[in-house]
């Protein structure tokens, strides 16, 4: 192994019960050493977390692990059985099943046709349906993972579907279930149902490995972890052997402050803003706002607040309860259907997106793949994306300016690799992340809209932007912070609104709020409606 | 907290890395085209093979018939000329994410518009001014059937597929009825000839060229090839166009206007197959005549799809479509033109099929390779 840490195995001894051991596994990806001697051992029965930064190299094993790559080195066992080079047939076959993030079901189709598509039941010619409905039915009985069997699969939320992936996993006969980030998409109580799933698969001989870089999931769920970085596995510890603290350390490879260690609440720099915003005059301003959603139900219903300078507003709540829409607003991308949104006095409701750029507003966009960046354009290129105009000198680009910025960006933001020519695309998330950051927050702004800063980031970047955004907000920018994640909306806001149903439910200062109260608006069991 | 942690290999940041890439660049462009013209020149063999004749000799005829004398290689130039055109026109949509399959009578506008113009300007008008002016006039009359498909799209959310394909329909036939009922000479179906604003035919200067249609509007082709590079590449409208094609989304939320950049992209798009017009109406016959460059449109599409969106991949690829369609009537005699048609269609879906295939097939190398 050419890493120079030593796999500590605290107490966990080679099993000889184990569903899955890999030692040594190689992978390449062209320059990319994505594999180097990477090793798992998972045993029978057991939820397995396996941890580590964006690109330490969790996926790839587990794409080894099902055939997808076949390993340059290394040797695989499933079940005893030395299945190195296999493909994915075979993996299928032999019980190793993957639950991908993104769901491979087909919307219009039912939950039982789904499920055995590939494998249907033939009466003739037919479709046997009324058995293939009992099927599911008795497997859904059997693991107590319920289904909507007649159900199609476009009308169910995302735990739903999830569940009917891992129930398709589980119809294939599969006995070891990896889920890769299962928790992405799904709201706190869809959450804790999934755990109560996992749960029973396990406790029902079921062995779950689950790749995550959320420690209190794997504090939550897991019995063993195995810590990755830069490709090979550093550790391996009985869960209820260590602490996030230490896993955190283990994948970055330093001490990490990780957000939930902040108690107190974060103040800003001038605690009498945060107290009577109301007198500072207001850097964002939205008032009596209401926006329509995709399929014109109204989104945000009639919603009022100020952001002011030097202060950073979190919104929590549930996703879908129309924080997407309320920032897609105020940035200019979805039309206002009534209300109107005011940056430092000046109304930008009629504006367009470069115009409310001019005027100061900056836009970190929750969904970077779709929004924040161009995949295919290179970092230097996604490094001016909405500030072209002022990269350009009649109309021509400033090749030279666009480099140097690149350069500046990349050093200031540590982005990686750091290489201002390589398409967006080939970059980590989290990498891609740090340059959408970079772009908004290296640019002259008054206020940050920030939708979802961290997702799918891993510890060290979250990190980083997080003590980004603190600067910001000590800078005296005004920041509106929109996560899912209370964690971050507690270690980041001075006041915090939470958003429920399209409406503000709640509006608490970071220091009278506590994660039960905003939980309960969260889920609509309390409100008190703020105009 | 200053410890940085060395995550990347060193080779990735070292002149080695830019060395192999710039090489794995240069094979992702050169090879897959090569191997589907391989493949398109295989299937060929058995076409010819079929109808009974020796695949050598018949290759033999249809490049002495083009590329082999002076005549044919000024056929293959002129009929090169009009395909850059309407390629470019093809690929600047497809650039912004838009299907123009309307070349074929934007290109019929821009030459209909550029014969009026020489029927209007008096005899003895200079050079220097006319053919400027009869530049403009062709890219106009392309942009103006152009602008259409993008306006729709913009406004109504038209499909430009649909918007493009009925407008062939129109434009064609109200060209034709134009001509027809008013301004052709007796017993023909072209217009009258210009006045002023011809271009010199090669055969004018080398007389070695003579009764070739080749003549000095081919200059145009690698200045308008550069110019929409440059445009596509270099300039701020350029990189919100290309944004557009490839993630509206974040080309939205970069302050783009999509809308905009659609109607900017058709008009472009029409005015560059408009001024293939020119080749035909100014450089060779002088006048309008109705059909007169009938497929060079949708052969654009082809051309487009062979040169990869890539104004040098274009110019590559709008000669080879030329070589094929001069080379088509030099081996009239033994192959039967239909065939020629069938290879045209056979280089076009070898290139569509054996493209992917074969990035695919380069990259899985270079991963054993650099195991």
């Amino acid at each position: 192994m050419s890493d120079d840490i030593a796999v500590e195995t605290s107490g966990v001894t080679a099993p000889a019960d184990a569903a899955v051991v890999m030692h040594g596994i190689d992978v390449s990806f062209g320059p990319v050493r994505a594999n180097r001697g990477a090793r798992l051992e998972v045993r029978a029965g057991e939820v397995h977390a396996l941890v580590g930064e964006n690109g330490a190299g969790k996926s790839t094993l587990m794409r080894v692990l099902s055939g997808l790559i076949r390993p340059e080195g290394g040797r695989v066992r499933v079940f005893g059985r030395d299945v190195t080079g296999w493909n994915t047939a075979e993996a299928i076959a032999a019980g190793v099943g993957m639950v991908h993030q993104h769901f491979m079901l087909v919307p219009t189709l039912t939950v039982a046709e789904n499920l055995v598509l590939g494998r249907e039941f033939r009466r003739g010619p037919m479709l046997d349906r009324a058995r293939a409905d009992r099927a599911v039915r008795e497997l859904a009985e059997e693991t107590g993972l319920h289904v909507p069997a007649g159900a199609r699969v476009r009308e169910l939320s995302v735990g739903e579907a999830q569940r009917v992936e891992i129930l398709k996993t589980l119809f294939r006969g599969a006995r070891v279930l990896v889920l890769d980030e299962p928790t992405a998409v799904l709201s706190p109580s869809e959450v804790d149902e999934l755990w109560r799933v996992l749960r029973r698969v396990r406790d029902g001989g079921g062995t779950i490995i689950l790749i995550t870089h959320k420690l209190d999931e794997v504090m939550a769920i897991s019995d063993v972890v195995t810590v990755m970085r830069h490709g090979a596995t550093v550790a391996r510890h009985r869960t209820a052997e260590t602490t996030p603290a230490e896993l955190a350390r283990e994948m970055v490879g330093r001490d990490v402050v990780l957000a939930g260690d902040v108690a107190a609440p974060a103040p800003g720099p001038a605690p009498a803003t945060v107290a009577s915003p109301a007198s500072a005059s207001p850097a964002l301003e939205v008032h009596d706002l209401t926006v329509s959603s995709a399929r014109r139900a109204v989104a945000v219903d009639r919603v009022s607040f100020t952001v002011a300078a030097g202060e950073i507003l979190g919104i929590a709540g549930v996703e879908g309860n129309g924080q997407t829409e309320l920032v897609e607003a105020i940035a200019g991308l979805r039309a206002v259907r009534g209300g109107s949104i005011a940056l430092g006095g000046t109304p930008i409701t009629d504006l367009t997106v470069r115009a409310r750029g001019e005027r100061g507003l900056s836009h970190i966009p929750e969904d970077r793949h779709r929004r924040g960046l161009v995949l295919d354009y290179t970092v230097a290129d996604n490094l001016v994306l909405g500030l072209q105009d002022r990269f350009a000198r009649a109309g021509v680009l400033d090749r030279d300016r666009i480099e140097h910025n690149a350069r500046e960006k990349i050093e200031a933001f540590d982005i990686r690799p750091g290489n201002p020519g390589l398409p967006a695309r080939n970059l980590s998330g989290g990498n891609q992340q740090k340059v959408v950051v970079a772009r908004e927050m290296g640019r002259a702004y008054s206020v940050l809209l920030a939708a979802q800063p961290t997702r799918g980031v891993d510890v060290g970047a979250i990190e980083f932007i997080h003590r980004r955004l603190r600067a910001a907000r000590d800078a005296g920018k005004a920041v509106l912070l929109v996560s899912a994640d209370l964690a971050e909306i507690f270690a980041l806001a001075d006041r915090i609104a939470v958003f429920y149903e399209g409406r503000i439910a709640a509006l608490l200062p970071r220091a009278r709020a506590d994660k039960e109260t905003v939980g309960r608006y969260m889920t609509g069991a309390a409100r008190e409606d703020v105009a | 907290m200053t410890t940085r942690v060395l995550d990347v290999p060193a080779v990735q940041r070292g002149p080695l890395a830019v060395r192999t890439r710039l090489r794995a660049g240069l094979e992702e462009a050169l090879l897959p085209p090569v191997v589907a013209l391989l493949v398109a020149l295989v299937i060929g063999d058995l076409l010819i093979l079929a109808v009974g004749q020796p695949p050598g000799a018949v290759y033999r005829l249809l490049l002495q018939g083009t590329w082999g004398n002076a005549y044919g290689l000024g056929q293959v130039l002129f009929k090169a000329t009009t395909l850059a055109f309407t390629g470019l026109a093809v690929a600047v949509g497809l650039r912004a994410g838009l299907f123009n399959i309307g070349a074929e009578s934007q290109l019929a506008a821009g030459g209909f518009v550029v014969a009026l113009l020489g029927l209007v300007l008096p005899a003895g008008t200079p050079a220097l001014l006319a053919i400027p002016l009869g530049l403009a006039a062709a890219a106009v009359g392309g942009a103006a059937v152009g602008v259409v498909p993008g306006v729709l799209k913009a406004r109504a959310g038209a499909h430009e597929v649909i918007v493009t394909i009925m407008l062939n329909f129109i434009v064609l036939a109200l060209l034709n009825w134009i001509v027809a009922a008013h301004l052709h000479v007796p017993e023909t179906l072209h217009t009258p000839e210009v006045h002023a604003g011809a271009i010199p035919r090669l055969a004018d200067l080398f007389t070695v060229f003579h009764g070739s249609a080749a003549n000095l509007s081919l200059l145009l082709t690698p200045v308008a090839a550069a110019g929409v590079w440059w445009f596509l590449f270099r300039t701020r409208r350029g990189y919100e166009l290309r944004a557009v094609g490839l993630q509206p989304d974040a080309a939205e939320y970069g302050g783009v206007s999509v809308g905009g950049v659609w109607t900017r992209a058709f008009a472009l798009s029409g005015a560059l197959a408009g001024l293939g017009g020119v080749n035909f109406v100014l450089g060779y016959k002088h006048y309008y005549e109705d059909g007169f460059a009938s497929g060079a449109g949708f052969m654009g599409i082809a051309v487009a799809l062979v040169g990869r969106n890539h104004p040098v991949g274009i110019l590559v690829a709008a000669l080879l479509f030329a070589t094929l369609s001069q080379g088509g009537l030099a081996i009239h005699a033994v192959v039967p033109k239909q065939m020629v048609e069938v290879l045209q269609a056979v280089v076009i879906l070898a290139v569509v099929v054996s493209v992917p295939e074969v990035r695919r097939l380069l990259r899985r190398s270079r991963r054993t390779e650099a195991a």
